[in-house]
């Protein structure tokens, strides 16, 4: 039985709000990921699910509990290092991309992701053929702006940058956190098509947060309920297949 | 005209300034105070090393790894004792101060008979006020040559993404707060070596020469970028030195008005005020857009 990709184990997280208060968000939280798993994840506001993200990311630090990647223990380890093997394309196109640096700069940053940078002259020339043939395969029109700053981007052009550098260097885990929500339905459905496509084509192992049940339902292969700080519910592949959009609607009535 | 070469002179040794500045203020995007008192630093550990017979290169570089261990202090205050950066230049400025004194053991002293880097039969044989223009320009070259590398290189795309966006710079797995304390380190280093060539250019160090540095470095930075306009990162570095020159050039043209030596830092603030308010004078009148604060035009 080979070990999963990555294992939380009664993970306890606290979150300090704006007024300095710190509430408990992820409340004896469980989760196996295995290799290829591509999981939709849905719940109500407050329900974990960036707690979540932030918590496998190693931007905040659980009070209790464990976290490992192929049976190590990565429960200390920094952001930074877990960047190895994690990477995340955030909500907000603005958060995912350096604004006064080019496409192309954006791309060759994303190329030494979780990798010691040196003092040696960026490899920016011999990249471009490669970078132009990436910017192409998303289809809106991305592959014409590769020496524009990325201020001067659309926001669907912003995301698909920042997926691009997400996926650029294989990462074994995909953290989407909403990342279509802010763009129009067009550009997100493209967005979305070219997500999937992508996670399919390189097997990638990969969770997407979503607000929309008929993304929750069409994506992937299993889709995680969460509510209170837990897992309520997990349907893996053919109980996902079975499901309805009624189903989902249920868990967020009361 | 003898006055505008010196002007020039005077341009270039102080460029050194801004393009230290400009690693926290442009690109890190904060105001690092820390070079108030790291300026009067570098004079200090030079002027006092080459008054003891310290060879006054070696006074030199003693001044650059002064600067930097003032950048160092400052840089953990700030990313591991999470006090504001703004706040954390302050304290190390005003501590800065007691050292300096305790350095330098008086609150002035002159260089009166001793060997600088300008005592040197060549740069003395140049006309007067030459030799900081030969020394500025060498030393000008070197820095902006070496920044313009650090800054194409993988290490120095990280640290530019750092300043650009912290958030994503973590998520890729760039260690942002080593980051931030090397560019403070660098622009500390950088400034200090720009105090110990202005106290051997003018002959002396004081205790005082430290106040209104910020501003001065500021000027130099954003009147290259309002005169020059939209340029490549290289090109800014270069525009920084030019800025230095103009800004020299400016209170030359001021004084020659009739003000006094005692206005200077007066009208230093002032002249960095206009200057920052361009883009929003330019709105107020609906003048063309000639102004774009660091390439981020619609952020």
């Amino acid at each position: 039985m080979t070990k999963p990709i990555l294992e939380l184990n009664d993970i306890h997280t606290n979150v300090t709000t704006a007024d300095g208060q710190s509430i408990e968000i992820l409340k004896g939280l469980n989760l196996k990921i295995n290799s290829g798993d591509f999981i939709t994840v849905i719940g109500t506001n407050g329900a974990g699910k960036s707690t979540l993200f932030n918590t496998i990311a190693g931007t905040l630090k659980p009070n209790s509990g464990s976290i490992s990647h192929l049976g190590n223990d990565i429960t200390k380890l920094s952001e930074e290092k877990r960047s190895k093997f994690i990477a995340r394309v955030f909500q907000d196109p603005k958060l995912g991309t350096a604004p006064r640096m080019t496409v192309v700069e954006n791309m060759l940053l994303a190329t030494k992701r979780g990798e010691h940078r040196f003092l040696i002259p960026r490899k920016l020339k011999q990249n471009l053929p490669y970078f132009e043939e990436l910017a192409k395969s998303m289809n809106n029109g991305l592959e014409n702006r590769l020496t524009t700053f990325v201020s001067n981007l659309s926001g669907g052009q912003r995301q698909a940058l920042s997926f691009l550098m997400a996926t650029l260097k294989r990462p074994d885990i995909l953290l989407l956190d909403e990342h279509t929500a802010a763009l129009d339905p067009h550009t997100s459905q493209n967005l979305l098509a070219a997500t999937d496509e992508r996670i399919q084509k390189d097997n990638l192992t990969a969770l997407m947060i979503t607000h929309h049940m008929e993304d929750a339902l069409k994506y992937g292969n299993r889709l995680l309920v969460l509510k209170s700080g837990q897992v309520v519910a997990d349907y893996k592949e053919e109980e996902k297949k079975k499901l309805h959009l009624e189903d989902l609607y249920n868990f967020f009535e009361d | 005209m003898n006055l505008i070469v010196s002007s020039i002179g005077q341009g270039l040794l102080w460029a050194l300034l801004g393009l230290g500045l400009y690693l926290t203020f442009r690109i890190l995007n904060f105001a690092d105070m820390t070079v108030e008192g790291t300026f009067p630093l570098g004079a200090a550990v030079a002027v006092t090393a080459i008054s003891r017979g310290v060879d006054p290169y070696i006074a030199t570089f003693l001044a650059l790894l002064a600067g930097m261990t003032a950048g160092l202090v400052t840089g953990l205050l700030y990313t591991k004792g999470k006090i504001p950066v703004l706040l954390a230049g302050i304290l190390t400025m005003t501590g800065i101060y007691s050292v300096n004194l305790r350095i330098m053991g008086k609150s002035n002293i002159s260089l009166l008979g001793k060997k600088t880097i300008f005592s040197n039969t060549f740069l003395e044989s140049l006309p007067q006020y030459f030799d900081s223009i030969v020394v500025g320009i060498i030393v000008i070259a070197i820095i902006t040559i070496l920044l313009i590398f650090f800054l194409n290189t993988d290490y120095g795309q990280g640290f530019i993404a750092t300043g650009d966006n912290p958030t994503m710079a973590r998520s890729i797995g760039i260690h942002t707060d080593s980051m931030v304390i090397v560019g403070l380190m660098v622009s500390n280093g950088l400034v200090a070596v720009c105090g110990s060539l202005i106290a051997q250019s003018n002959g002396y160090a004081d205790i005082n020469m430290g106040i209104g540095t910020i501003v001065i470095a500021l000027a130099s930075i954003i009147i290259g970028e309002v005169v020059f306009g939209e340029l490549s990162l290289n090109q800014r570095l270069v525009a920084i030195t030019l800025g230095s020159i103009i800004y020299r050039l400016i209170l030359l043209a001021v004084l020659q008005l009739g003000f006094s030596t005692n206005d200077l830092n007066l009208i230093s603030s002032i002249v960095l005020a206009i200057c920052m308010m361009i883009p929003q004078l330019e709105n107020m009148f609906h003048l063309k857009k000639t102004f774009v604060k660091g390439g981020r035009a619609n952020d």
